[in-house]
């Protein structure tokens, strides 16, 4: 969990992926659409992938990838962050880490 | 019975290779017989008046054909028992043709008629399960076998309620916004409106849980509709695109956030497309990856079928696109606005229903 903590803090935008996982790529796709660089940490290729998996799922997420951590913060999943940008509300939550 | 004989066709041209032109021919008769109590299931009822009617033209007709007249062939004959002979020899054998033709032609009969009833039967049992027939499937290549999974056979079914509430919820719309109407209820109609595309995405939900394929490939919708698919459902940026141009009047604001709203939309569509593509690339390499030859690949079978397992996480997210984009037209347009564009929105799709049915039709004519 300390783990995540901090992995989730080491950048503005934090995407825990897998490398097998399309949806997370998509996620990734879109930030980088809006100026942003985030950090993509793929848990498959960590030795710890299933603590980390177990720490997001505590944390409040259905599935542990894709998560999203925004400012150090979990903003949610694929849904979460399609939902967050149509109503415009992601755009501002990003703006402090533009590239 | 007598009808016939202007449906009657040349014995020449009774031929195994014509069996479709023929059975058109004698669907009268079929339809006339069964008028008279007699049914398909009882083919003496129906063929035996009309074979020997075919025969007795045959016989009169061949034995008519470039011979003499029955009078000048007394006269002439009895002066030339040879000619006689001949023309006995002919006769027996034209009959003997046309038997044979008769023969062949009732085969044909049998066996159409055959196949008529196990086709009939077999509509039958799948209409009993709950397959929705002719809602966009070309009736000419109907899979009847590909459609006994239950969860796809209860969507389809539910789809074709689906379009019929959607039709008569539009028919409301359009009465209600030609006429006076308060904006509550007006309100209510356009969040029954909103409901029912919600309820929609669950059906699809459900379906491509059983079957991502069928969901994906858009057999459910007509052809017109399934021209536009884009990841088992409308674009949503379409929707935008159609329900615009119906909006006389707006606001400053809502320019702008329906601008907003349109370009967030297309960067959202373009990044789980993107993600589409990835899935279609590593699915890909997963199937022709090992050596050729190896028949056995069970491995990346498991692998690939993984792959497959997240296209229904994409279904589901383009579904959620397309629910969010509703969501915030409709909080960004007053409720007469929503009610129209609802209401173009709706024609729209009915419209490409139209489409579809008028080209299916006009494919089917006769040339």
């Amino acid at each position: 969990m300390d783990k995540v903590l901090r992995m989730s803090s080491e950048k503005g935008v934090v995407i825990f992926s897998k490398s097998s996982c399309c949806l997370s790529y998509a996620v990734q796709v879109l930030f980088q659409d809006l100026g942003v660089s985030p950090k993509i940490h793929e848990i498959d290729k960590d030795p710890e992938c299933r603590e980390i998996e177990k720490a997001l799922m505590r944390l409040g997420c259905s599935k542990p990838v894709p998560a999203v951590f925004i400012g150090g913060k979990l903003v949610g999943s694929t849904n979460e962050i399609m939902s967050m940008h149509l109503s415009s509300s992601l755009v501002p939550l990003v703006k402090p880490y533009l590239c | 019975m007598n009808s016939t004989s202007t449906h009657f066709v040349p014995p020449s041209r009774v031929g195994i290779y014509e069996p479709l032109h023929q059975f058109g021919m004698w669907g009268e008769t079929f339809k006339s017989n069964i008028g008279n109590g007699g049914s398909v299931n009882t083919p003496n009822h129906i063929l035996i008046p009309n074979i020997q009617k075919l025969d007795n033209n045959n016989l009169s007709e061949d034995t008519s054909h470039g011979t003499p007249h029955m009078f000048d062939q007394e006269a002439s004959t009895s002066r030339h028992p040879d000619k006689i002979q001949r023309r006995l020899a002919q006769n027996r054998e034209a009959a003997r043709k046309s038997r044979l033709r008769k023969k062949a032609y009732v085969q044909q009969l049998e066996t159409s008629r055959l196949k008529l009833i196990q086709l009939e039967q077999e509509l039958d049992r799948a209409r009993q399960q709950g397959f929705y027939v002719g809602n966009g499937i070309d009736t000419s290549s109907l899979g009847l076998s590909e459609t006994m999974n239950p969860g796809i056979a209860a969507f389809e079914m539910k789809y074709g309620h689906w379009i019929e509430e959607q039709n008569r919820q539009i028919c409301e719309l359009r009465t209600v916004l030609h006429g006076h109407v308060t904006d509550v209820e007006l309100r209510s109609l356009v969040e029954n409106t909103m409901k029912h595309y919600f309820e929609l995405f669950r059906m699809k939900s459900a379906a491509a849980k059983a079957d991502v394929f069928f969901v994906m490939s858009g057999m459910w919708r007509t052809s017109a509709e399934r021209f536009f698919l884009w990841i088992g459902g409308f674009r949503p940026s379409d929707l935008l695109k159609v329900l615009l141009p119906h909006f006389d009047v707006m606001t400053d604001q809502q320019v702008l956030d329906v601008c907003n709203l349109r370009q967030s939309c297309q960067q959202a569509e373009d990044a789980l497309y993107q993600g589409m593509e990835k899935l279609q690339h590593t699915l890909a390499e997963c199937v022709a990856r090992g050596g050729l030859g190896e028949g056995n690949y069970i491995p990346q079978v498991n692998s690939a079928m993984e792959r497959l397992e997240a296209l229904v996480s994409f279904v589901n997210q383009a579904d959620h696109l397309r629910h969010e984009t509703l969501q915030q037209m409709h909080r960004i347009l007053t409720t007469r606005q929503a009610a129209r564009g609802l209401l173009a929105l709706g024609e729209y799709f009915q419209r490409l229903r139209a489409l579809s049915s008028s080209w299916a039709t006009r494919h089917r004519e006769p040339t």
